[in-house]
């Protein structure tokens, strides 16, 4: 039935089989030279801020402090989300479009580039233990990333990439660009750490691990929680401990309890003394208290030395949350029996509750501009390279500003809920279809080897294509 | 790979969107509860109807009914066309996905108008007393209105379809643009298209024809031929084409299959109005 060249889309269900020249049902991909694009109209970006919308700051725009170094976004930017590619070829950007902002000539080129070298860098804000560092992180059984470092109140997560889009399995790659789509357009995908959790991650939205939503960033590591609260402790209580699997705090030997005047409690705690009052792994990582797997504190604690405790002693066991706290007081034979928490202790919990950031996943979009991408913006690539280097050129992604990794290449990282809706797409090959946009002075742009004979002002751009214009309620953040 | 949109447009419409579905949708009322159950009711319904694809491609009969709520619309919306005319259950989906979607609103929400638009093709809740005007448009590619409609709950017309070959879908004639307006939105579907494809000259060399499969190797047209280009037609006809499309037009008319229908053709237009519903702009 179909012929040689026809493309079967999946991007929905009714899979429908685009010749060539043609579009699918929807009209919003079609079939180009065997390759299967998205056919959306041209977004553009209209500054409304005289209607009282609110759009994406741009630097400069709005009557912010830029210097006027690199050129500022016109009046009306149109955004490559739609404007089509011309990969992989040395055909000029789809879109190289001129206009005057603030009496400076300036060029944007618009085309939305084929990523095969993409990925997402996922932040989720957790104590819980994810999973060991370098272990997979799978969708549907397939390796989409990896676990990577341990940051502050977070756990860092490198997804996609080469290796896994091009260079593993066909349905390595397949699985994996699926799921950078859904990340990038702000849709949930649901990951499993090999030997470790299940997560349902969503940028921009409280993560979901083993079924539970995380509601909170922790106020800080155990040790800084000591330090924070130990004034509001002083003398209600005569030892808390802050269970944390980085670093667990001990009020009576941390430097901020001596200070206050606290006495020693002869407390014993599991795990490695860092310094006075801190204990580094004093139980395994895992999903119960402070990020540890202990679900009941006193596991940490070894015993008391009967030379300095005494019946009766207090003690509070909180988490770096606040979520989990337990109240002790010691017996005769120096056991701790739980008890209930006095009102006079109730505050100082809820507070470290209080001074928690929300737990949010957040999703940043990474990928290099390579050769041909670079073509079709000037005959001169490297000079492309060195204009965005020496920050004469601006790049954007969909109109979002990027950040741009120093050393070789164009390499960028955009968070991707500053993006419109829907700002990315896909090709079989497997790789990503995203926006990118290049803006300079005409001047500059002639200086580079441009295209200067495909440049079109603006006003022709905005007449006669289609677009769809971006507004407030249209973009995500 | 999916993008299934649910969205509040600036000005508090609706917007669905899955797969070749785009739906506009106002509810005036308990609007609220009403695009909630929009929402719901719309999230299963791509796949319930890509489930039954082969069928609904398939002339209709009356001994092989779909299972679907969609698939059923669509198919008893062009039941009664099948006997004398080739028709699939395909030519009336996107007036069934709206019937289905306003069904659900209607069915939930306490309201005193409503409509949802799929592409074009358009069913209305009207309360007692309410009334709701829709623009025509003659060139889907070149939108501009030549007239208006006033759906007026005294009335029984409750959809509106327009179909030509300058629009989404295929069609066998060479109409610009037959809005339709019937009891029901898949009803309206299923004519407009029929009555688009009844404005004819054939065998006319100034038009281009295309067997529907070498465009789309699933259309449920198959080997039909289907118009691509039309070039300089000259009044008579214009004339002709427009007039075939008419008969068609009474004809169903006549046996109340629909309520009124307008035809365009290269900057002509006919009515065919019972109830002269339709009003230029």
């Amino acid at each position: 039935m179909p012929d040689g060249d026809t493309v079967r889309c999946d991007a929905c269900p009714v899979t429908c089989f685009i010749k060539p020249g043609m579009a699918g049902a929807c009209d919003r991909y079609a079939n180009d030279g065997g390759i299967l694009v998205r056919v959306d109209p041209l977004v553009v970006l209209e500054h409304t801020v005289e209607a009282g919308e609110k759009v994406v700051p741009f630097l400069g725009a709005g009557g912010a402090e830029w210097n006027g170094e690199i050129v500022k976004s016109p009046a009306a930017f149109v955004t490559a989300i739609g404007a089509g590619t011309t990969y992989p070829d040395y055909k000029p950007a789809p879109f190289i479009v001129s206009s005057k902002v603030e009496g400076v000539d300036t060029v944007t080129v618009v085309t939305e580039g084929i990523f095969s070298y993409c990925g997402c860098k996922v932040k989720v804000d957790t104590d819980r233990h994810l999973g060991p560092e370098r272990n997979f992180v799978r969708v549907d059984g397939e390796p989409i990333g990896h676990v990577t470092t341990g940051e502050y109140g977070s756990q860092m997560l490198s997804l996609g990439g080469v290796n896994h889009l091009t260079h593993g399995g066909k349905k390595e790659g397949r699985v994996t660009c699926d799921a950078l789509l859904h990340l990038c357009n702000g849709e949930a995908v649901e990951i499993a750490v090999d030997d470790g959790a299940t997560a349902v991650i969503q940028a921009g939205k409280p993560p979901v691990i083993n079924g539970k939503i995380e509601e909170r960033m922790r106020v800080g590591c155990g040790s800084a929680t000591i330090g924070m609260f130990a004034k509001q402790w002083y003398g209600k209580v005569d030892e808390v401990v802050v269970v944390d699997d980085h670093i667990t705090g001990v009020l009576s030997e941390h430097q901020a309890g001596k200070v206050l005047g606290a006495g020693e409690t002869g407390i014993r705690i599991r795990g490695r003394k860092s310094t006075p009052g801190r204990y580094f792994h004093v139980a395994e990582p895992g999903s119960g208290w402070g990020g540890t797997n202990v679900t009941d504190p006193l596991e940490i604690v070894t015993g008391f030395d009967a030379k300095h405790a005494w019946p009766g002693l207090r003690m509070l066991m909180v988490s770096t949350t606040g979520e989990q706290h337990a109240y002790y007081e010691l017996d005769e034979a120096l056991k701790p029996v739980e008890k209930d928490l006095p009102e006079n202790l109730k505050e100082s919990v809820e507070r470290i509750a209080e001074n928690c950031e929300p737990a949010l996943a957040t999703v940043l979009f990474m990928a290099g501009a390579g050769g041909s991408l670079r073509a079709g913006v000037t005959e001169n690539p490297v000079r492309l390279t060195r204009s965005v280097r020496e920050a004469i050129t601006r790049v954007t992604a969909g109109g979002a500003p990027v950040y741009v990794w120093p050393g070789g290449g164009i390499t960028f990282m955009v968070d991707v809920t500053l993006l419109p809706e829907r700002a990315f797409g896909y090709v079989p090959t497997p790789a990503l279809v995203a926006p990118i946009e290049f803006t300079l002075k005409r001047e500059d742009y002639a200086a580079l080897g441009g295209h200067m004979n495909h440049v079109r002002p603006v006003e022709d751009v905005l007449k006669d294509v289609s677009l769809r214009q971006v507004r407030a309620a249209e973009r995500r953040r | 790979m999916r993008e299934k949109l649910v969205r509040r447009l600036a000005d508090g419409r609706l917007l669905l969107q899955d797969g070749p579905i785009d739906l506009i949708i106002e509810a005036v009322g308990e609007s609220a509860r009403a695009y909630g159950a929009a929402a719901q009711r719309f999230d299963t319904i791509l796949d319930a109807l890509c489930s039954e694809l082969p069928l609904l491609r398939t002339p209709a009969r009356e001994d092989s009914a779909p299972q679907g709520a969609v698939a059923r619309r669509m198919w008893n919306a062009v039941l009664p066309f099948s006997r004398d005319r080739f028709i699939t259950p395909m030519a009336a989906v996107a007036g069934s996905v709206a019937e289905e979607v306003l069904a659900a609103m209607t069915e939930t929400a306490a309201l005193r108008r409503a409509y949802v638009n799929d592409g074009g093709d358009i069913a209305v809740f009207l309360a007692p007393g309410e009334c709701l005007r829709i623009g025509l448009v003659d060139r889907p590619d070149r939108p501009s209105l030549f007239g208006s409609v006033e759906l007026r709950a005294d009335q029984p017309a409750r959809g509106i379809a327009t179909s030509g070959w300058r629009g989404r879908s295929f069609s066998l004639g060479i109409a610009d643009a037959v809005t339709v307006l019937a009891d029901c939105a898949s009803g309206a579907d299923a004519a407009a298209t029929l009555i688009a494809n009844a404005v004819d000259i054939p065998g006319h060399p100034a038009i281009t024809r295309r067997p529907a499969i070498d465009l789309d190797p699933q259309s449920d047209l198959q080997d039909r031929l289907v118009t691509v280009a039309v070039d300089g037609l000259d009044a008579v006809e214009i004339n002709t084409a427009l007039a075939a499309g008419c008969r068609v037009a009474e004809d169903f008319l006549g046996r109340g299959l629909i309520r009124a229908a307008a035809l365009h053709l290269a900057g002509e237009t006919r009515t065919v109005d019972g109830a002269a519903l339709l009003r230029a702009a």
